[in-house]
């Protein structure tokens, strides 16, 4: 495709609010949600459950209708000019759904025969061989595993050659090894020029692919930058320690517990001594202690933390300005 | 093939892989009906002049497989994958309203016409050939068939589960075809029933559906063919318009 001076955005969001009504209350699961994707980004949406990712990617895909704002694909409205932007765009929703009556094959003809795709044979035996799945072609869709459907999942949106890609939430229950297959064949797609859309859970998936990212909370956007400006943000370490017994309450408030990994801010070098001789005090013994980099999940729950909640009690009558501005 | 031809053939295919359920079990339904309700009324009622009870009752029990059928075919497809979510796939697609409707509607008139069909190949060797006018007995059966499976377009777009499906065929559906004249003439009725029989759209479609077999009704088939026609006006407007609003679709 020629380049033009103003080529259009691969995926573009201007002031998409979304509220669901209902009789006790209206739920604002978007509020004036502005953002674009450039052609050939690898792209990340990150928020906690409920802050308006699948929402906002449903308005994308068609599913959802936006209560005001537009959402365009490679220049093409997703409502006016619905059945361009679909064309342009390949979305591998988030719960394993199949359709028990077909095979692999039959349902992988049928999703390009949708798109009028009439001969589509090479391009999915290169899925199903890329996404490992060459041997099941004839094993009706009830037959595959899990971690099959969701692959299944990601070779039926990709069947019409779609330059936009939006995966949301693709590895939620895959296993390690299917995660790597499944990102070697993504990253390969975006290398050849597609856009990535991805929401994820797993942050460490995020900061390694997505070049740019934005986080939502409570459906707004609270952060869009670079993965590494983002980064940049927590510029301070972290201790990390390992330990089965309780901590002592100051330092549980602020800390992040995996499991027995325990992880804590460090702002400076005081912070470190003040840590350890907190620790000594409630007779704690740490293993494995380390003083390394804060990751995007530290920057993550910072913001989570920090950024005040826009549907909170007291309502505050600038923050409309904000927005437009 | 183009997108709408794609999604018909997929919903053509789809009740044919599971064709023990949906196409030879109303077979032996209807073939039931004819040797329970021919035996026991054959010397009892005489509808029309010189037509045996059993053959006066065949091509009712036709139409009623044939309209069963066509309304199952689309309800049941479409309140099947919205529960199990494999709608989204088709939702992805540009394919438009009319799309939509053309293949569902063009599949269950498929299935209602199989059905329809197979009844009366396998009955007409003992209850006899009947077929004055084949072109009203086309038109009923076609129109027919495309009317409830628009019917069943708006039922399987309304329902969200299987028991609201269930309620309207078994309330709405199954009365309508049954107290249509299938087993009777409705001239055979007190007047207020011939009445309310006269507000049924079910026993326009069946009366000139019989009325190709035998060249006698109770209405004129022209009659009929309006009431069909305008039925269909409206069933088939609120189904393409709740397609293209995306009516519980699209949120």
């Amino acid at each position: 495709m020629p380049s033009t001076p103003a080529a259009p955005a691969a995926v573009s969001f201007q002031q998409v609010s979304k509220v669901y009504r209902s009789a006790g209350a209206d739920l604002q699961a978007l509020d004036q949600v502005t953002f674009d994707i450039a052609p050939g980004e690898f792209f990340g949406l990150l928020g906690p459950n409920g802050a308006g990712k699948t929402t906002l990617i449903s308005i994308l895909a068609g599913l959802a209708h936006a209560s005001s704002g537009r959402v365009s694909v490679l220049g093409s409205d997703v409502a006016a000019d619905y059945a361009q932007a679909r064309r342009k765009l390949g979305v591998v929703p988030q719960e394993l759904v199949f359709d028990p009556f077909f095979t692999v094959r039959e349902a992988l003809r049928f999703q390009s025969g949708y798109f009028g795709i009439r001969s589509n044979e090479g391009w999915i035996d290169e899925l199903l061989a890329g996404l490992g799945l060459a041997d099941k072609a004839g094993a009706n869709m009830r037959q595959l595993s899990g971690g099959m459907k969701r692959r299944m999942l990601v070779a039926q949106a990709l069947v019409h050659r779609p330059p936009v890609i939006v995966l949301d939430e693709p590895t939620a229950g895959v296993d390690v090894e299917l995660r790597q297959t499944l990102w070697q064949f993504i990253a390969g797609l975006n290398r050849q020029g597609s856009t990535v859309l991805l929401t994820t859970h797993y942050l460490e998936e995020a900061e390694a692919l997505c070049g740019r990212i934005a986080m939502l909370k409570q459906g707004r956007v609270i952060a869009l930058e670079r993965t590494s400006a983002l980064l940049k943000r927590a510029s301070a370490k972290v201790l990390r320690f390992k330990t089965d017994q309780p901590l002592p309450a100051a330092l549980a408030a602020q800390a992040r517990v995996t499991g027995r990994i325990v992880q804590l801010p460090l702002p400076d070098v005081a912070a470190l001594e003040r840590t350890l001789a907190d620790l000594r005090a409630a007779g704690l013994q740490p293993e494995d202690i380390e003083i390394s980099q804060a990751d995007l999940e530290d920057v993550f729950l910072d913001l989570m933390r920090d950024t005040p909640t826009p549907s909170a009690a007291q309502p505050e009558p600038t923050e409309p300005l904000e927005e437009l501005a | 093939m183009s997108g709408w031809q794609t999604l018909f053939y997929k919903e053509v295919l789809r009740f044919w892989k599971v064709g023990f359920q949906t196409v030879a079990a109303p077979v032996v339904t209807a073939l039931l009906y004819l040797l329970i309700f021919g035996h026991v009324l054959q010397d009892h009622v005489q509808v029309f002049e010189g037509v045996a009870y059993t053959s006066f009752l065949l091509p009712g029990l036709i139409m009623m497989s044939v309209l069963q059928n066509a309304f199952a075919n689309s309800s049941s497809s479409l309140i099947q994958s919205k529960v199990m979510g494999n709608l989204v796939f088709v939702l992805l697609t540009p394919l438009s309203h009319w799309a939509w409707f053309v293949a569902y509607v063009g599949s269950s008139i498929v299935r209602g016409l199989a059905v329809g069909l197979c009844v009366w190949l396998v009955t007409v060797w003992f209850v006899g050939f009947y077929m004055i006018y084949p072109l009203w007995i086309l038109v009923f059966a076609v129109l027919g068939a495309g009317l409830l499976g628009a019917l069943g377009v708006i039922a399987g777009l309304w329902a969200d589960k299987f028991d609201q499906m269930a309620a309207f065929q078994n309330f709405l559906i199954l009365p309508a075809t049954f107290l249509s004249g299938v087993f009777y003439s409705i001239h055979s009725l007190p007047p207020f029933w011939q009445f309310v029989s006269h507000l049924n759209p079910f026993f326009y479609m069946i009366d000139g559906f019989r009325y190709g077999f035998f060249g006698q009704g109770d209405v004129s088939p022209w009659l009929s063919l309006a009431v069909l026609g305008a039925a269909w006006v409206v069933v088939g407007g609120l189904a393409l318009h709740l397609l293209k609003s995306g009516y519980k679709l699209r949120h």
